[in-house]
């Protein structure tokens, strides 16, 4: 069989016009500190609006006890849904993929790298897109993910928007509150995203002294030795 | 303390002299110019990122699982559950970028000071073909996560092979051992990764050193400091290698370090060209990506690759071009004709003709990155082209006229006095 020459596509045609890049809305940047208290409270969100369908699977349950300095009270009944979750085990959501397939057309993704693919701009600007759709099936759509399958699961506490931002239902909690809550869960996944970032950041600064301070002994070897040098070449008159 | 060591010393030259002697030949008796300046860390700072790799390499391959069904699980489970294994899947990947930066940096110096001109035309053939096992190291090892890109990267640069006129489909298929990149695929690249190339590396690497210390470094002034010795036989102009220049690249390590810890600890990602965010979803061999791009390092030769029309139906003119944009640099010494070498006393055509090729470079390198259609279409007048192509076509075009024209410009030059030895230092 003769292979489908990629190369053909790449080099002459160029690539496919991106779909409808004036319809693309800007990306808003969230404002959080990346905290573990931050992060906690997102996870919580996560587990309760989001758990039930999207799996965080490179994460195990533990981490949210010895990383974030979640109670293990809280852990076991806030996040732990799944009747058969375990502390040691990743965090796999209780829906089945196939089930899942069948009721939303498509599988809600596995969530634990999603804001290394897509960026936490898109995944805070997405989760306050949503709005009023009748001719979608869950009744609502999205401003940056055109005809997504999801559902508004965030709306009772945003309330209903219509595709122009005006508010047709009030939600449960302040719009200032609600822009909090999604920063919240952006920061959760940037988190399980990358967990070593609150590791690296607090280490960093340290490794980078160590080596300035090793920097201006280094220099000072190499003057010392270097004097010779420098004594010889003027005394050749070079 | 010292007369032990002495001891020591001499109770290993009485049975092993080798030893104290290649330490005398490539250490404290190698008579470098002393005249090295700023562009002189990069040939010890590859030999560190070399050994870099190689050491966090090996504990990487103590936790990764090269197979398709377990390799981009097992790459998150060493950045979350091996410890400290974040650290070590950052160096690799800040290394492999550091990598190429350092010796783009390298080569870029043996171009200004004409360090691949007689009498060391073979340390720079040696060079460029470590430059061509590092791009084949790097090209295995980014299959081995196992993410969309490194999948569809994978496949498109497999597929180059298929465009050679008759052995093109056989010898592609032989390279992936199946039909399609696949498990097959993952499991000898990553044969080729830890063990087959490395090793290659290292061979060659020796022997680049071996063929450097036989004729001497060169300069930032490209004089031969052999011409003028004392009365012991030691170039006037040279200082042992050991102790003044290790103790000069010890500050230049410890630069780099600190940079590199930068990156590692700050910004792992490399602004998406280090770590790229297409590469964090699992290989999917039903879906292919809307945009495929090679990591940064390559990207030059990539638009060269999509700058170059098909005809007659092939892309093999493109692949050519390709392959040709790389090979070319092992001509150099060949088609420099200048009679000085330092760009300190060359005229103006050969700094012009070398910022062409810079930018030319870098633009390249850039439009590499992106899509094709990035900077939109010229109008009707020009038949709707692509932008980027035309300014990929233009620059890949002042790429190769860098070095076909070189003979020429380089021989018509004006050139300036060279000094009979090296000047400041």
């Amino acid at each position: 069989m003769r292979r489908l020459l990629l190369v053909a596509a790449l080099a002459l045609a160029g690539f496919p016009p991106p779909a409808a890049a004036e319809a693309a809305p800007r990306l808003e940047a969230p404002h959080y500190d990346f905290d573990r208290a931050t992060i906690r409270k997102g996870a919580e969100l996560f587990a309760q609006r989001c758990f039930a369908c999207h799996s965080v699977a490179h994460i195990r349950y533990q981490r949210l006890e010895t990383d974030l300095g979640m109670p293990l009270g809280t852990l076991e009944d806030d996040i732990m849904l799944p009747s058969d979750a375990r502390i040691h085990q990743g965090m796999v959501s209780a829906m089945r993929p196939q089930d899942a397939a069948k009721w939303f057309g498509v599988a809600p993704p596995d969530l634990t790298l999603e804001a290394r693919y897509r960026g936490i701009d898109w995944i805070y600007t997405y989760l306050k897109s949503f709005y009023r759709d009748p001719k979608r099936p869950t009744g609502f759509n999205n401003h940056v993910f055109k005809n997504v399958a999801m559902p508004d699961v965030l709306e009772p506490l945003q309330g209903i928007l219509a595709a122009d931002g005006r508010v047709i239902k009030k939600g449960s909690v302040s719009p200032q509150q609600f822009d909090r809550d999604a920063a919240d869960i952006t920061a959760w996944l940037q988190y399980t995203s990358d967990p070593s970032k609150l590791e690296r950041e607090a280490l960093g600064p340290w490794v980078i002294g160590f080596l300035a301070v090793f920097t201006l002994l280094a220099y000072a070897l190499k003057r010392v030795v270097w004097r010779r040098v420098h004594r010889g070449a003027s005394q050749a008159g070079s | 303390m010292a007369s032990r060591m002495a001891a020591l010393r001499d109770w290993i030259d009485a049975r092993m002299p080798t030893l104290g002697e290649e330490y005398r030949k490539h250490l404290t008796e190698y008579y470098a110019p002393k005249n090295f300046n700023f562009w002189y860390y990069f040939g010890s700072l590859a030999l560190l990122v070399l050994v870099i790799q190689i050491v966090s390499g090996i504990f990487l391959t103590m936790n990764y699982k090269p197979d398709a069904a377990l390799a981009f699980g097992s790459v998150e489970y060493i950045m979350r559950d091996v410890p400290g294994g974040w650290i070590i899947r950052y160096i690799h990947s800040t290394g492999a970028s550091a990598f190429f930066i350092i010796v783009y940096l390298h080569m870029f110096r043996g171009l200004i000071y004409g360090s691949h001109r007689q009498p060391r035309e073979l340390v720079w053939l040696f060079g460029m073909l470590i430059y061509l096992a590092l791009m084949a190291e790097a090209f295995f090892g980014y299959l081995l996560p196992w993410g969309q890109m490194s999948y569809w990267g994978a496949q498109v640069i497999v597929n180059l092979f298929n465009a050679i006129p008759y052995i093109g489909p056989d010898l592609a298929l032989w390279i992936r051992g199946d039909y399609v990149v696949s498990d097959a695929t993952l499991n000898r690249f990553f044969a080729f990764h830890v063990i087959a190339i490395p090793l290659v590396l290292l061979a060659l690497v020796v022997v680049h050193l071996l063929a450097l210390h036989d004729v001497g470094s060169n300069n930032p002034d490209g004089v031969e400091i052999k011409k003028h010795k004392d009365a012991s036989g030691r170039p006037l102009d040279g200082i042992p290698f050991h102790p003044y220049y290790t103790v000069k690249d010890i500050v230049g390590v410890v630069v780099f370090l600190a940079i590199f810890a930068f990156v590692m600890f700050f910004v792992p990602n490399g602004g998406g060209y280090f770590l790229e965010s297409n590469n964090f979803i699992p290989a999917n061999p039903l879906q292919t990506p809307a945009e495929i791009a090679p990591v940064w390092y390559f990207t030059p030769y990539y638009s060269i690759l999509r700058a170059v029309p098909p005809m007659f139906d092939s892309q093999f003119p493109g692949v050519l071009a390709m392959g040709v944009a790389v090979l070319i640099f092992f001509f150099l010494p060949w088609l420099d004709r200048s009679p000085v070498k330092s760009i300190r006393y060359r005229g103006p055509l050969f700094k012009i003709a070398l910022a062409v090729f810079v930018a030319s470079f870098f633009v390249l390198g850039y439009l590499g990155t992106v899509p094709t259609n990035a900077w939109g279409q010229f109008g009707a007048w020009l038949g709707d082209a692509q932008r980027a192509t035309v300014v990929a076509r233009i620059f890949s075009t002042l790429y190769f006229l860098f070095f076909f024209l070189m003979p020429w410009y380089t021989a018509h030059d004006r050139t300036k006095p060279v000094p009979d030895r090296v000047t400041a230092h």
